[in-house]
């Protein structure tokens, strides 16, 4: 049992009057230890969220520093932060919400060698990056390792994310393999929408949240969409698929693949 | 005529079709980043030229969506 301080009680009251949160439900979020990879467009709206929320560690894995270009939708970095690490910059911010926050960084990048390593001192992943190569190391290595996650994903003026807990639907029971390289958007189809980050990632806040309170229907084995130019939502259904060649009954995928990331360049045009 | 349902909404479509062709109707942008389910069901990549759509089809394109970074790097 924690016990709650004064200003505990004062800054949580909103989560305590919730009937679903209480004094119990927010003692689990104060225990829970939830690890963001990516500290972009995504990564900032959870990791503020949470760190609001009061998640009791929050692990951060970027390594990137913060480019003038990132401000346009990754809100945890200002303009001050230009040229410092990423995974600096959020420790601060977060810091600044909230003091009781416990944060680890980690300046590196996800990859096949570290990934199981890090993702087992946490009980919740978020998948807030940016490229298809780490989404499907973060399925594979969350799948390995009996882990729940969030998946999301932006584009234009488009998100998508669905929640995964063992034995439910995988990002590879939806999307097998990633896109061949040469597939990925050109230039001219890349870009977002900075809100459409904020919109994604508080979704992704919330399942956070929900899954450590308890509260409500997952998005497990759904798949939710959304295009902001219509504001049109949709829960597309989507199956644990036997035949996935992670999470099915005979997986192909005994060890996590670095895959290679085929992307336009910007600055070349 | 035949009445299927594409993403949620109906749409009226001429048999026999391919769920290629079906795809080619609905100007997929890149069809190398769209998996397709029917009747909630995942369709590999290789069955799309051999499965034949039919009438009350629910067919659901899921697009690959990064972080909206991908032009950055
Ligand atoms: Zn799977």
């Amino acid at each position: 049992m924690i016990d709650f301080t004064g200003e505990q009680i004062q800054r949580y009251s909103r989560h305590i009057l919730l009937k679903d949160v209480g004094v119990e439900g927010q003692e689990k979020i104060m225990n829970a230890r939830v690890l963001v990879v990516g500290a972009g467009g995504l990564g900032a709206p959870v990791s503020l969220y949470l760190a609001a929320a009061g998640i009791g560690t929050i692990g951060i894995v970027d390594a990137d520093v913060v480019d003038l270009s990132n401000l346009q939708r990754q809100v945890i970095h200002f303009t001050k932060d230009v040229g410092v690490p990423k995974v600096k910059s959020a420790e601060e911010k977060i810091k600044a919400i909230n003091p009781d926050v416990k944060v680890d960084t980690y300046y590196e990048f996800l990859d096949s060698s570290n990934a199981l390593d890090i993702i087992k001192e946490y009980d919740f992943i978020v998948d807030g990056t940016d490229n298809f190569p780490v989404k499907f190391l973060i399925n594979d290595a969350c799948v390995m390792a009996d882990k729940p996650f969030s998946h999301g994903g932006i584009l234009r003026f488009n998100g998508q994310t669905f929640t995964h807990l063992p034995g439910t639907a995988c990002y590879r029971c939806m999307f097998k393999e990633p896109p061949p390289a040469g597939a990925v958007p050109t230039c001219s189809q890349a870009g977002v929408l900075g809100a459409i980050a904020g919109m994604l990632g508080t979704i992704q806040a919330a399942e956070t949240l929900k899954y450590f309170t308890g509260i409500g229907e997952l998005l497990t084995n759904r798949l939710l969409t959304f295009d902001a130019k219509t504001m049109q939502f949709r829960t597309v259904p989507v199956k644990h698929r036997d035949s996935c060649p992670i999470c099915g009954s005979n997986p192909t995928i005994d060890h996590l693949i670095d895959y290679e990331q085929g992307a336009c360049d910007l600055k070349s045009h | 005529m035949a009445r299927i349902i594409v993403n949620g909404e109906a749409q009226d479509v001429q048999l026999p079709l391919s769920l290629t062709e079906l795809i080619k109707q609905n100007d997929v942008l890149q069809p190398e980043m769209v998996s397709v389910q029917v009747n909630d069901d995942f369709v590999d990549r290789t069955e799309w030229d051999g499965l034949q759509i039919k009438e009350n089809d629910a067919v659901d394109f899921l697009y690959f969506m990064g972080g909206g970074n991908l032009s950055e790097k």
